[in-house]
């Protein structure tokens, strides 16, 4: 694969759209959901995403595939919720290994096809850690402030495997995404660090934090600020943000980060904010005259969508980049 | 990629900290050190980290940018208390936004902090003490984890301690981090070993020279690192003379500072500032530290002796007379100086084009050091009103001028309406609020006590006020605010609502204030946030998103709390009543009193009531916090308690020189049984004079704990025991119209000061007047001989709760008091229409013998009891609901 920062300089990169939103259109049920392997599971199934990777690969190949032809040079894994920590939701800690390798290699396999088609449009696989459904720094009881669900040794033996399995599954570069708790998210990173200094590796990693109100704070409470100066500390090539607010919402925070970085600056919001029945609703134009807005104040290096967002957002994104410089680099 | 930005050191708790070559010196809070504080050794030690929480809040308000936290002590598991203890910082937003500096010897606590803090904190500290591979491997994983580190000099061989050894191992340690191990330079922090001077020993003598010399090298030698120290270390030989130790702190840091130490743990109580040290001192201690003299320490030594204690009799030091004009003014702003300020001020205004630039020029130049040394926690709230009373006397005497000139006036940062709200007679709190944010700028339109709803609404209006800060004592003042709320909605107004008081907390605001108003509303319940609260909704840049924060913060309140309130069950009044506190009557003979009936007292004076008096509710409401007389001799405000007990002394002084204020007293002993449960009926020779209505708890306890009601006490009725009660009511009158002239006069210290005295003073003549019916009048207690800590303490037998009070919340039994005691035709007593007492310097209450009874906390009833307690009272539900409402359990009505 050609160095992603090359190509950072050239050009804006763009990132998929949303894995969650494409596979609800297949109206998968719960049979769908376990397929043969695990018809006798003890648990509900339904709606754990992930496992898809294993009982419906085509499907998970073809939102790739689709996001690719609409443009994306850089793919996520279907892998959001592939530790042990939030697998535990479903009794599949066991699984996570195979997950992730598995879900590696679907992306991998797509990816690989698009860049011989078209060389000179190298797309990248991004093995996604997320955020898991436990806070390391916050409680989650109002009446002992003190006492932690999960604590950091946990979280890092649960990043550990699974980054080593989305490397054995052959991603090109990390991202720990959707933070809410920098302290996961140091996590994880500390995690990377040592698997990527045990194999003696380069693998870019990304870094993206959610700002989860109009507080301009991560739900653990940090500033955008805080926020990038308690992650700088890893060896990364972007950092940014997705998720939470919608495109015009984030810019400030985008700003503030911008100023104050060499890294790379990513961002994928949400298609706006949900309506009153939780569905993201903005249409692909709407959202993409707001990301305008990114790019003639040469903000990012990395764009894209999270919740709500289909091909057709990430392809208007796409067009929208055509020809415009990425926020300038310092090499 | 490499980085062509300037490398700064950059820190973050929930929010940055970035150290640059321009940034003042970095000063890190040390209370939260199990070897830095005894106290936080004691809380740790005794598991009171709630406590200790408090100490980490104390140093970040007062200005800690950075908090060290230390707990290597033998007899702590440093591991747990290093977890437990960031951990619960970490739920603190208030305390979480600064960085932590993790404190350890032990590399196993070091990393067990490492894993608890989300931002990017401190390694305090790792050394090439063990070898170079035990240091590298410490240095990688600090790195991994994230933070910055503090390098002691400290080597194989040992502790550096001298110049040469000082930078072998700095660079020693650099080079091995930077090429190594890759770790960041800018996150490097050199601890240099700061040695006490002047201790007599020949090789000491170039302690401090050596450390500036060794950090001057280091910062010109091994680029973007820090250097830091503990700077009380330098003065260790003069503990004991405090003038002479902040002199030698301010001197080594001066030159600490310009040769490049930029981080350190400094008290702030320990520090002069350097400009102002006199010449002599200066002289002596800057031959010390920079060891300028062979005989430097003897000469210290010996002129130490001329300063020690120096300090108390400076008030007529009039050295600074001879200071320039501005300096003039703004030392008598800071120091609270008013015997020059008219003179000073006349000859600003000659020097002027006009009287107004005076105020805007010299008293605000003058103000702005004032608000920038409170701002940092450098000043505290006894000093800032000082300086509020030397401004008013400047602004009274120059007003004269302005109005000649009939030039515009003085542009404010905005409009403040403060009012105590209808019914409720308190206003020390509201008064301290509207002076700090009068020195800070802020016209107040202050419309007193008692002010109606309407009054409000209307000035608010009339007036174009920017905030409405309400203030209440009583309890049914929280309603009168959230009616005030609603009216303010109906108004169709957009003022922020400031809630502060006593009674007032967090919660009732979150949970019954703001959600009857769209705009702003905030509980602000200290004077010094009260001034950046306001500024931040007044900004225009940030007023929106501040309000925005505000609303989500208290819905996000306001669900937590109401999730917490339904945890809680209640059982039935009757089960209740079954669960009563059984006293054994068959046991006990209740003592016949000496003395039945009602009796007045106007013969005490102040003189008798002053050993009575406790302190610590004295100081707390100076917003100085902490227990009287340990807060005399605090690190950080014991010299600010000292001088306002001080003052205080000199006013009661006065005071009883003056007799301006007036003790009178109404007590009664009567005979009396309970009845029916929860009432007690008073009578005098079979007569029923009146009965008491009591309130009896209703949370569900553990088998074998009663649910109190204060009638548990007295004897019932069917058991054939005659029984007694109780009811006093004590006044200090006086003190409004004192305090009323102190305004006049521009003088709100005094004004404030006579207020608080009046309510220690009727507070002590409650504590008084019971040990004199305890002993004397009902005399079950004859023999009693406690001293002032004991009665504080409430070691003696009986009781005195107060309706209002935890115990009976029900402020309508003040009006059975009332008649019953005539208090009003004895000795002038008033109630309100919200039954506050006037004069507010007043206290009433009911007596209690049983050696059983008890204080408690009445906390929540039903619906079951409200309506009992309204059919025993003869009185509407309605009415029985309002005054009870405080009280009520969440969804119970």
């Amino acid at each position: 694969m050609p160095d992603i920062f090359n190509e950072l300089q050239q050009r804006i990169l763009v990132l998929d759209g949303a894995m969650g939103t494409m596979l609800q259109r297949y109206e998968f049920s719960e049979e769908d959901f376990r397929g043969a392997r695990f018809k006798d599971y003890p648990t509900p199934l339904k709606g754990n995403n992930d496992l898809l990777s294993l009982t419906q690969p085509h499907a998970i190949a073809e939102v790739h595939s689709q996001y690719l032809e609409a443009g994306a040079d850089i793919i996520l894994t279907n892998t959001f919720s592939s530790t042990t920590v939030a697998m535990a939701d479903y009794q599949m800690e066991e699984l996570v290994y195979e997950l992730n390798f598995k879900a590696a290699e679907i992306a991998k396999k797509v990816a690989r096809e698009f860049s011989l088609k078209d060389p000179t449009k190298p797309r990248y696989v991004a093995g996604s850690l997320g955020p898991t459904n436990k806070t390391a720094s916050m409680s989650p009881d109002v009446n002992d402030p003190g006492y932690r669900a999960i604590n950091f040794q946990e979280l890092f033996e649960a990043y550990k495997q699974q980054t080593e399995a989305l490397l054995d599954g052959g991603v090109d570069l990390l991202i720990v995404e959707t933070i809410f708790d920098t302290l996961n998210a140091k996590a994880a990173l500390f995690a990377i660090s040592e698997v990527k200094e045990e194999r003696n590796l380069k693998t870019p990693v990304m870094v993206s934090g959610t700002i989860t109100d109009a507080s301009g704070r991560t739900l653990s409470g940090q500033t955008a600020e805080a926020f990038l100066i308690s992650i700088a500390h890893a060896d990364l090539l972007s950092v940014g943000f997705n998720c939470s607010l919608g495109a015009s919402k984030l810019q400030p925070y985008l700003e503030s980060i911008a100023a104050k970085t060499n890294l790379a600056i990513s961002a994928y919001p949400n298609a706006g904010l949900p309506n009153a029945f939780g569905q993201y609703d903005e249409t692909a134009e709407k959202m993409a005259a707001q990301i305008q807005s990114y790019l003639d104040n040469k903000l990012v290096n990395i764009v894209g969508g999270c919740c709500g967002t289909t091909p057709e957002h990430i392809k208007a994104i796409a067009q929208l980049t055509q020809g415009r410089e990425p926020r300038p680099l310092i090499s | 990629m490499t980085e062509t930005a300037p490398k700064y050191l950059k820190l973050a708790g929930l929010e940055p900290l970035i150290i640059t070559p321009e940034s003042n010196f970095i000063n890190v809070g040390e209370r939260t050190n199990v070897a830095g504080s005894r106290k936080f050794l004691r809380l740790i030690k005794a598991g009171e980290f709630q406590e200790a929480v408090e100490i980490a809040r104390h140093q970040v308000e007062g200005g800690a940018q950075i908090i060290d936290v230390n707990m290597d002590d033998g007899l702590i598991d440093g591991k747990t208390a290093m977890v437990t203890f960031l951990n619960l910082i970490a739920a603190e937003p208030d305390i979480a936004r600064v960085p932590v500096m993790i404190d350890s010897s032990k590399w196993e606590i070091i990393e067990a902090g490492l894993q608890v803090i989300q931002g990017k904190g401190v390694v305090n500290s790792i050394s090439l003490k063990e070898g170079e591979a035990e240091f590298m491997t410490q240095a990688k994983k600090i790195k991994r984890y994230g933070a910055a580190v503090i390098i002691m000099a400290f080597d194989e061989v040992g502790q550096a301690d001298n110049f040469e050894r000082r930078i072998e191992i700095a660079k020693r340690s650099y080079d091995l981090l930077v090429d190594r191990v890759k770790f960041p330079p800018q996150d490097i922090i050199f601890d240099l070993n700061i040695f006490p001077v002047a201790t007599g020993m020949e090789e000491h003598r170039r302690n401090a020279v050596d450390f500036i010399e060794a950090t001057r090298w280091v910062k010109e030698n091994l680029p973007h690192v820090s250097v830091s120290g503990g700077v009380s270390n330098v003065s260790f030989s003069f503990r004991g003379n405090n003038t002479v130790r902040e002199a030698m702190h301010s001197v080594f840091l001066f030159h600490a500072i310009q040769a490049g130490m930029n981080i350190g743990i400094v008290n702030p109580a320990l520090l002069e500032v350097y400009d102002s040290i006199p010449e002599d001192l200066l002289e002596h201690v800057e031959d010390v530290i920079l060891d300028r003299r062979d005989n430097a320490t003897e000469r210290l030594l010996a002129f130490a002796e001329t300063v020690q204690g120096t300090k108390k009799t400076k008030t007529v030091d009039l050295e600074w007379r001879k200071q320039n004009l501005q300096e003039r003014i703004t030392h008598a702003l800071v120091k609270g100086i008013d015997a020059f300020i008219v003179e000073d001020v006349e000859e600003a205004r000659l020097l002027s084009q006009r009287p107004l630039d005076v105020i805007e020029g010299q008293l605000m130049t003058g103000m702005g050091v004032v608000g920038d040394l409170f701002g940092s926690g450098k000043m505290f709230l006894p000093q800032v009103v000082k300086s509020a009373r030397v401004m008013k006397k400047a602004v009274a005497y120059l007003n004269p001028f302005i109005e000649e000139e009939k030039s515009e006036k003085q542009q404010s940062l905005g409009k403040i309406l403060m009012a105590t709200v209808k019914g409720d007679v308190h206003d020390i709190g509201k008064n301290i609020v509207s002076v700090v944010l009068g020195c800070n700028n802020y016209e107040i339109i202050d419309l007193g006590v008692m002010v109606p709803p309407e009054k409000i609404i209307e000035t608010a209006i009339e007036q174009q006020v920017d905030a409405i800060g309400l203030s209440g004592l009583i309890t049914p003042s929280l309603d009168e605010m959230v009616f005030l709320a609603k009216e303010m909605e109906r108004h169709n107004l957009a003022i922020p609502l400031l809630i502060g008081g006593a009674t007032t907390s967090k919660a009732h605001t979150a949970v019954k204030i703001d959600t009857q108003y769209k705009h702003a509303v905030v509980h602000v319940n200290d004077a010094s946030r009260a001034v950046t609260v306001v500024g931040d909704l007044l900004n225009e840049r940030s007023a929106e998103s501040y309000t925005a924060n505000l609303k989500e913060e208290y819905e996000s309140f306001r669900t937590k709390f109401l999730n917490r309130g339904k945890q809680k069950s209640y059982i039935s009044l009757d089960e209740a009543r079954d669960k009563k506190y059984k006293i054994d009557w068959s046991t006990f003979k209740p003592e016949a009193p000496n003395f039945v009936g009602i009796k007045k007292i106007t013969s005490t004076t102040l003189t008798d009531l002053l050993p009575f008096i406790d302190w610590s509710p004295f100081v707390r409401s100076w917003d100085l916090h902490g227990k009287f007389p340990d807060i005399l001799t605090d690190d950080i405000v014991g010299q600010e308690a000292q001088q306002l007990y001080a003052d205080a002394q000199e006013m009661i002084t006065q005071l009883i020189a003056d007799q301006s204020l007036e003790a009178r007293a109404v007590f009664g002993i009567f005979q009396a049984n309970s009845i029916d449960h929860d009432d007690i009926i008073v009578r005098e020779q079979e007569q029923e004079l009146a009965r008491f209505r009591t309130l009896r708890q209703q949370l569900k306890k553990r088998d074998g704990v009663p649910n109190l009601a204060l009638a548990d006490f007295i004897a019932p009725q069917d058991c054939g025991i005659t029984d007694h009660i109780g009811a006093f009511c004590v006044s200090i009158f006086g003190a409004q119209d004192l305090a009323d002239r102190y305004k006049r006069e521009h003088d709100d210290y005094n004004a404030i000061m006579v207020q608080a005295l009046a309510d220690r003073f009727a507070e002590a003549y409650a504590e008084y007047l019971h040990r004199e019916v305890r002993r004397k009048h009902w005399g079950y207690a004859a023999g009693e001989d406690l001293d002032n800590q004991g009665l504080i303490q409430e070691a003696y037998r009986g009781i005195r709760p107060a309706p209002g009070y935890p115990a009976c919340p029900d402020h309508l039994e003040k009006e059975t008091l009332w008649s019953l005691l005539k208090v009003e035709d004895n000795i002038g007593v008033s109630l309100t229409e919200s039954l506050a007492m006037w004069p507010a310097a007043s206290v009433s209450g009911y007596y209690f013998a049983h050696p059983e009874s008890k204080y408690f906390g009445l906390g929540k009833i039903t619906e079951d009891q409200l309506i009992n307690y309204a059919q025993r009272k003869g009185i509407p539900l309605e009415k029985a609901e309002k005054w009870l409402h405080p009280n009520l359990a969440i969804g119970s009505r």
